[in-house]
């Protein structure tokens, strides 16, 4: 489900004096520059305290979480009619699930879950993607031919099918999620890596480079590459957030394994479907969870996009 | 125009090609094997042979793929392994119901995204702009069956306005001629069938719909920002040219082009989502049945059902790149 997303802002004039002014302005080169973009534009800080908060939550699940990950310590509430909700219990702020676990240490733990899932998953796909994209870019002719058809017959497979039928040869475990998650993640990093490769290998310092009798190797690494790889470490970013999501529905279809009582958020929604009638927090804290995630990794991602984006750069 | 159509559709077919052995070592590669996967996983080692030599599982792979693959260009896919009917009849039976839900939600994505954009472009800057900016954040990042679940839980459990699951209430008696419910209700006449369908519908299309309308909001309201600063619409507007024809022909016309792309994109995030929601609303499209069909391990369904999306998907994008140049001219010179 990977959402191709348009500039957030259209409609500018590019201004080439003013992008001139603001890079001869910034001084400090393009990365400097982006940063200092990124601080002025309220988006990418409401996206980063948001990441950084649950990236807290989660590194530190087993200090400020309540019970312990798989502790079931409110079994004897719980009746087949009735599920204590929102402070409903003394001890259980969020309230308790069917099987008498406690919803906020659950939210907790499923934090670090679904986290590590959307942060290994991502790095996976990028690691692979940009390999692909590295190779058909530098090489060109035959092997670029051979991986561009093959990343074309795996695109002809909707992502999140794909992502299912990965993790349905490998078991249900949340690696396998992992997994599966990063792979059909591969062929979107390795085109947009090649694509902004070939762009950047007819410019000019290529040239240069090659008439100063410098490798094929040596330019790829240290001239191409750092200057391809923008748009790759935005549409990253991006992927976290479809990552985190996907992630949880692919466990909401059941493909992350584990029992009734593990914590991770896509889990707890499949069990809260039969309870919404009498329980529907079950369903909406650990939704509103994932949504949030996302939207922290979407707003910074493209508000990183922003900064980067040479057209709105002169601002 | 025919040309470019045909040298499209024979493209199609190495990739049909290559996608039937990523799918045949699929299979292959499944814990255990095909044998292991049909009878699971505590079958006796008797039986598992006994399944290789029926199936052929044990014969050299090049010569299975060759017997798998001629099958499947003779239009046979083998069958299902829990309701034992052709994976074809399985996949056709059901088409339908997913067609009829991916329309209704590009109805109400379109609909509602194109106006919805371009009067937040037309207000850009404003609060009714920045409101429209925040909604279509939210619609991306909010996951497609949290959303099926809000909606369910408010107007199905909660005011009851609305069935819950299923495409048609069990006690209506209907005839079905296409296989799409509403369209049947109307050319047969019986117009309390297509409404029932109609109201069953909803939400399902509502929470599918969602993810695709929040992206057209934003490609429509950024190439109309695009579009009505350029000089033909301020010589339009200097010569006097009538509002509406100014906003139709000038501003929409011009600003379709990246919208339609989108939703030409939308496709693949449509039956992606379509797993999901009618797996929620218990509707019996193919999407509901692809996910039972991972947990039976059915994979003669996953294997038929992949590659006749694969087709599907790629017809789709053809026919969106087709509408291109019905919309602009100038890609039909090139």
């Amino acid at each position: 489900m990977s959402a191709v997303l348009p500039p957030a802002q259209g409609g500018e004039v590019l201004d080439t004096v003013a992008v001139g002014q603001a890079d001869l302005r910034s001084g400090g080169g393009f990365w400097n520059d982006v940063f200092r973009r990124l601080r002025r534009n309220p988006a990418a800080w409401i996206g980063a305290v948001i990441v950084l908060i649950f990236l807290l939550v989660a590194a530190l699940a087993p200090l400020i979480a309540p019970y312990p990950e798989t502790a079931l310590p409110g079994t004897k509430y719980i009746t087949p009619t009735s599920i204590p909700g929102i402070g409903e219990v003394d001890g259980f702020p969020h309230g308790l699930d069917r099987f008498g676990g406690d919803v906020l240490s659950k939210l907790i733990w499923g934090a670090q879950a679904s986290l590590l899932v959307g942060v290994v998953s991502t790095a996976l796909g990028l690691v692979g993607g940009m390999l692909l994209g590295l190779l058909a870019g530098t090489f060109g002719g035959w092997v670029d031919t051979l991986i561009m058809r093959i990343v074309d017959i795996i695109l002809s497979v909707p992502n999140l099918l794909l992502a299912v039928s990965i993790a349905a040869i490998l078991g249900q475990t949340p690696s396998a999620v992992m997994i599966a998650i990063g792979a059909s993640q591969v062929p979107i990093f390795a085109r947009l890596l090649r694509a902004s490769m070939l762009q950047q290998r007819s410019a000019e310092y290529v040239l240069s480079a090659q008439t100063l009798g410098l490798g094929r190797g040596r330019i790829t690494m240290s001239h191409v590459l750092p200057n391809a790889i923008g748009p790759v470490i935005v549409q990253g970013t991006l992927t976290l957030a479809t990552a985190v999501i996907d992630a949880a529905a692919l466990s909401f279809l059941g493909l992350g394994g584990g029992r009734p009582e593990t914590a991770e958020w896509g889990r707890m929604l499949t069990y809260a479907q039969n309870e919404l009638a009498i329980a529907p927090q079950l369903a909406f804290l650990p939704g509103i969870c994932i949504a949030v995630t996302a939207l922290g990794f979407t707003l910074f991602g493209e508000a990183l996009r922003e900064a980067m984006d040479p057209r709105t750069r002169a601002r | 125009m025919l040309r470019t159509i045909g040298k499209r559709l024979l493209l199609l077919i190495p990739t049909l090609f290559g996608l039937s052995i990523l799918l045949f070592a699929w299979v292959r590669a499944l814990p255990g094997g095909p044998a292991v996967a049909l009878l699971g996983e505590k079958a006796p080692p008797e039986a598992v042979e006994q399944v290789n030599q029926l199936y052929g599982f044990d014969r050299p792979l090049i010569e299975q793929y060759v017997t798998w693959i001629g099958r499947l260009l003779q239009g046979d896919f083998g069958s299902s392994i829990v309701t034992s009917r052709p994976v074809v009849e399985e996949f056709f039976r059901r088409f339908p119901a997913t067609i009829e839900l991916s329309i209704a939600a590009l109805i109400f994505a379109v609909g509602v995204g194109i106006p919805l954009g371009y009067w937040a472009a037309r207000r850009h800057g404003r609060w009714t702009d920045h409101s429209a900016v925040i909604f279509s954040l939210v619609g991306i990042t909010i996951p497609v069956f949290f959303l099926a679940f809000i909606l369910k839980y408010i107007f199905a459990v909660q005011l009851g306005w609305l069935p819950s699951d299923g495409r048609q209430s069990p006690r209506i008696d209907a005839t079905h001629v296409t296989g799409f419910y509403v369209w049947d209700g109307i050319i047969t006449g019986e117009f309390d069938a297509a409404w029932d369908a109609i109201l069953h519908l909803l939400l399902p299309a509502l929470a599918l719909g969602t993810i695709p309308l929040a992206i057209i909001v934003r490609i429509t309201r950024a190439s109309v920002l695009e579009v009505q600063n350029a000089d033909y619409v301020r010589t339009g507007k200097a010569k006097g040219v009538a509002p509406s024809t100014l906003r139709n022909r000038f501003i929409l016309r011009n600003a379709m082009l990246p919208v339609i792309t989108t939703i030409g994109l939308q496709t693949g995030l449509l039956i992606s989502g379509a797993v999901l929601t009618e797996t929620v609303f218990a509707y019996p499209g193919i999407g509901s049945f692809l996910a039972q069909s991972i947990f039976a391990r059915d994979f003669p369904v996953l294997q038929g059902f992949i590659i006749f999306i694969a087709i599907a998907y790629a017809l789709i994008n053809l026919a969106v790149d087709v509408s291109y140049s019905l919309i602009d001219p100038r890609v039909r010179v090139q």
